[in-house]
């Protein structure tokens, strides 16, 4: 029994984390309908800004934490300039292609800049460990999960109850209704990937002391971040993080429980299960398309 | 300028609408039939996996090109196209029976794959296909008695009609020559038959072609199928062309290739195919040239325009190292790909196109031809 809660504890951690990055991937596509396939190579970026600030110019955790966030956001917009907003309104596949050969490039270039080892950050919670009873849980892990329910919160409220938000979910229904009812599509467009990137540098820095940052980290897990979006329905927030802990629950679970291998399939499977049965995911939306 | 007067509906369809097709491809032909007696072994050996990833091309472009769904599993295809060739060699299988056998077992597979996909649209349907490779490379990994796990299988060499044909041999190559040139011929009779004309209606729109009474299922599963099954005819190539097969070949990195062969082409015709498959293949060599050749280039150039010797070994020392950078090679792909969405959507067939235009129209030409329509999608997830 025992096993089975601690392997709960740390596939829910595991799940979180996750979730953090396919945070990242669900604002893009709530927003604009555009599907991010660089969202784990930006969080990787972000691990190396903060490793840049704080492991090698010596800053404070939290002044190179902020840093960071604030350079991919600023990232984020410039990425968007680039590559997105020329083919907005393009057919999604375009746009899909586009943001794959963007991860291509970041995943190299950071190679290229920062060499190829591992590297960590000391962190405040890079020691210790939480006891309840005989559960053991790392602060590490808290953070990320602290973390992803604050943001998952935040940025509900964001989407659901602010102007902006609105402004951001009309612009992606209709892009061009949106415009002539006089919101700056272009503009919303630019904010919401400043704040995915910025929300992928976050995921970055709070992995940082789990997985180490090294070049090929965004690939690895944003390969497993985007089925936890896709298991959640891709454009539903709380569907995100309640995705990425059922992955992270189902492979914790499966490399425990199930031989060997099965660890790295079993969320697939589960994925191909879920989208037989139900094609929008566990929080998407069904709409009958009106002829 | 020449003016195609059409009579009748057969006229519409020709292959080689005029004599000028018939001389251009059959000189095209002359020239590759010849090329392994000009080229050297090296070109030879990349010109194969021209043909080969050619081959995986056109299998593409019928399904994401002419049906519209996306699929980013074709290197799982592949797989069991190569495995299915290296296990059944094992009991000494003839080549003509086990590359039918590949090809059938993989369009099987295709339309098992199809079944699924049938409800799922766009991204939806592109993690689907990502997660199918994943599960298929487990299973090559992990199913030890027929796929020999991660110690890979080695591919004996062919045997055909009586004779071995090694892998590097001009035979080899005319295999290859011949399995896409009858690829592709019989692609372009599927795409004027009512079959290829359904799934080209299903890409423009869904609901219009059902509601002109096409069977939606059923062609998609079709288009999986024979895309599958192309796909399986040339992994048992690219399994002889290796000679040693193991389950990290076969990675979405593969699958994503594939995908940019298409985009580079132009996913509008299966010239795409081909002229993708010829720039994703050299460019491996061009990297290597660039990297051997262009830093005493370069330097060479820079002492042209008067700098000193000492600040011209110093730029092919800075060249050279930039060129040598570990990875630059994903670098120099990330910016192919975003350069061909953002400024040559219609790829390099496209752009043949357009310069062929030119030169039609001279002085008439005028770059609105070719110009993309903003669509503004309507939001997806109403569809």
């Amino acid at each position: 029994m025992l096993d089975f809660v601690q392997q709960l504890v740390s596939g829910i951690a595991l799940g979180c984390v996750y979730g953090l990055i396919a945070l990242g991937f669900v604002l893009v596509y709530k927003a604009t309908e555009v599907v991010n396939f660089a969202q784990g190579d930006l969080m990787m970026l972000g691990g190396f800004f903060a490793f840049t600030f704080i492991g090698m110019l010596g800053l404070n955790y939290w002044v190179g934490f902020a840093g960071a966030v604030a350079a991919m956001a600023l990232f984020g917009m410039l990425a968007e300039r680039v590559v997105v907003r020329p083919i907005l309104g393009y057919p999604q596949f375009s746009i899909i292609m586009a943001t794959i050969g963007l991860g291509y490039f970041l995943r190299s270039v950071s190679g290229i800049i920062w060499g190829t080892d591992d590297f960590k950050i000391e962190t405040p919670f890079s020691q210790g460990v939480l006891r309840i009873g005989s559960l053991v849980l790392a602060y590490d892990k808290l953070s990320v999960i602290a973390a992803t329910i604050i943001l998952c919160t935040l940025l509900y409220l964001f989407f659901n109850r602010t102007t902006l938000g609105t402004a951001m979910r009309a612009s992606s229904e209709n892009m061009l209704a949106a415009y002539y009812m006089g919101i700056p599509v272009k503009r919303v467009v630019s904010i919401v990937w400043a704040i995915s990137a910025a929300v992928a540098a976050c995921a970055g820095v709070l992995l940082a002391p789990i997985t180490f940052i090294h070049s090929n980290v965004g690939l690895v897990l944003g390969l497993k971040a985007f089925p936890a979006a896709v298991l959640g329905g891709f454009g539903s927030i709380p569907g995100a993080v309640v995705g990425g802990v059922l992955i992270g629950v189902i492979e914790s679970m499966a490399g425990f429980y199930l031989p060997q291998g099965w660890k790295d399939v079993a969320p697939y499977i589960v994925l191909l299960a879920v989208l037989l049965l139900k094609p929008e995911g566990l929080f998407g939306l069904h709409v009958r398309k009106k002829v | 300028m020449r003016f195609l007067f059409k009579t009748d509906y057969d006229d519409d369809i020709r292959l080689l609408p005029h004599s000028g097709y018939v001389y251009s491809y059959g000189l095209l032909l002359a020239v590759l039939l010849i090329a392994p007696h000009v080229l050297s072994s090296y070109l030879m050996s990349q010109l194969v996996f021209v043909c080969i990833y050619a081959t995986v091309g056109v299998g593409l472009l019928i399904l994401t090109g002419f049906t519209g769904q996306a699929s980013l599993g074709h290197a799982a295809f592949l797989a069991i196209g190569a495995y299915t060739a290296a296990y059944l060699q094992q009991f000494d299988v003839p080549f003509p029976v086990y590359f039918l056998a590949a090809g059938l077992l993989t369009g099987v597979v295709g339309a098992l794959v199809g079944f699924p996909a049938l409800r799922l649209q766009g991204i939806y349907l592109v993690i689907a296909t990502i997660s199918f490779a994943f599960i298929v490379e487990e299973i090559l990994a992990r199913w030890e008695s027929v796929t020999h796990g991660n110690e890979g299988m080695r591919v004996k060499t062919m045997q055909l009609l009586g004779t071995s044909v090694s892998r590097d041999s001009p035979t080899f190559y005319y295999l290859c020559l011949a399995v896409l040139v009858l690829t592709i011929i019989g692609t372009l009779n599927l795409l004027r038959s009512p079959t290829g004309r359904a799934f080209v209606a299903i890409r423009d729109s869904e609901t219009a072609a059902r509601s002109m009474g096409i069977n939606v299922s059923l062609y998609k599963v079709k288009s999986f199928a024979i895309s599958a099954a192309i796909t399986g005819f040339a992994g048992v190539l690219f399994a002889h062309k290796l000679s040693f097969i193991s389950p990290e070949m076969f990675t979405l990195q593969l699958s994503i290739e594939f995908i940019i062969v298409i985009l580079i082409g132009g996913t509008f015709s299966l010239h795409g195919a081909v002229l993708g498959a010829i720039f994703l293949v050299m460019i491996d060599p061009f990297l290597t040239y660039l990297k051997d050749d262009m830093p005493g280039v370069i330097a060479g150039v820079a002492a042209a325009f008067g700098a000193g010797k000492e600040r011209a070994g110093h730029i092919q020392d800075a060249v050279a190292a930039f060129a040598s950078a570990n990875g630059l090679k994903g670098a120099i792909y990330g910016i192919i790909i975003v350069v061909f969405v953002l400024f040559e959507p219609l790829g390099l067939y496209g752009r043949w196109l357009k310069i062929k235009l030119f030169f039609q129209l001279f002085p008439l030409y005028k770059r609105a031809t070719f110009k993309r329509q903003k669509i503004y999608v309507k939001s997806e997830r109403n569809r």
